[in-house]
């Protein structure tokens, strides 16, 4: 699928994030909607965008502690070994 | 890291010393601190000094902290500073106030729908360094708001307040990095999407 893009599109483009993060205004939310209603392949670029944000969200949740090795050395170099939590 | 993570800290025990408040701060914060110097980095022994560096400044400077800010947006300041600092070191032109706000470009190459793959393909081991590859091509200054603000999930303000950009600022290269990272994960899953088509 190739994109021929229009002058709509690109001006889409700077509120993209705020249209994907649900911070955009109203009415220029019913504008984003509209335009994608017509437009198959910016919908394909928002649910893609959309899909991007919630992976990484989603993968940074699992990387929430460092590796234990590395937080036993960071106790150590505060002198904190007392207090570290196994 | 939230400021609700850090919110039954005693700053006042922290500001005098506590060592035992410390270490409830250090266990709080180190994930997070840590995160965030791997994603700026892309190596666990620079992520490490920069973790180690980062909490032996916040000990040293917490006497210091004036509540202006939230004690987590202090925290990743401290910490997106060492990164940035060990980058530079990489590359000594780095510069945080360098704009390099191009014109917005869509897409040119073909847009792939890959939103209908299985979730299991967007957690494996394969798409999570398909993932971090791309993370690391993005530009230095791109890179440090993305990951404040998408993966350590502070707030536009509170991504502006720990950089010392402007929200403006802030908003702009945010959007460029996912747009650049949307296009860059499209390579990856276009493909994986072609091989089960196979």
């Amino acid at each position: 699928m190739s994109h021929t893009h229009t002058p709509k599109c690109k001006s889409m483009l700077t509120s993209l994030s705020d249209y994907v993060d649900g911070t955009l205004s109203d009415e220029l939310c019913q504008e984003i909607d509209r335009h994608l209603a017509d437009c198959p392949d910016c919908t394909v670029m928002v649910d893609t965008l959309r899909k991007t944000v919630s992976i990484v969200h989603r993968c940074a949740e699992d990387e929430a502690q460092a590796p234990a090795p590395v937080r036993a050395r960071l106790y150590k170099t505060l002198k904190l070994d007392d207090y570290i939590r196994h | 890291m939230t400021e609700a993570a850090l919110s039954d800290l005693s700053v006042a025990a922290l500001r005098a010393g506590d060592r035992a408040e410390f270490a409830r701060l250090v266990d709080a914060a180190s994930g997070p601190i840590y995160r965030l110097a791997l994603k700026m980095l892309g190596d666990p022994q620079d992520a490490e000094d920069a973790l180690q560096t980062t909490f032996l400044k916040v000990y040293q400077h917490l006497g210091e902290f004036e509540g202006r800010s939230s004690l987590s947006t202090w925290l990743y300041r401290i910490a997106a500073n060492e990164a940035l600092m060990l980058l530079r070191r990489r590359h000594p032109q780095l510069s945080l106030s360098d704009d390099g706000d191009d014109d917005l470009e869509y897409p040119a190459a073909q847009l792939t729908d890959w939103c209908c793959l299985p979730e299991e393909e967007f957690v494996s081991a394969e798409a999570r360094t398909a993932l971090d590859r791309a993370i690391q091509r993005l530009p230095e200054i791109l890179r440090i708001v993305f990951v404040l603000r998408d993966i350590e999930d502070l707030s536009i303000q509170e991504t502006a307040e720990a950089l010392g950009l402007s929200e403006a600022a802030v908003k702009t290269r945010l959007l460029r990095a996912r747009l650049r990272l949307r296009d860059d994960l499209s390579g990856y899953y276009s493909g994986r999407l072609e091989q089960r088509k196979q």
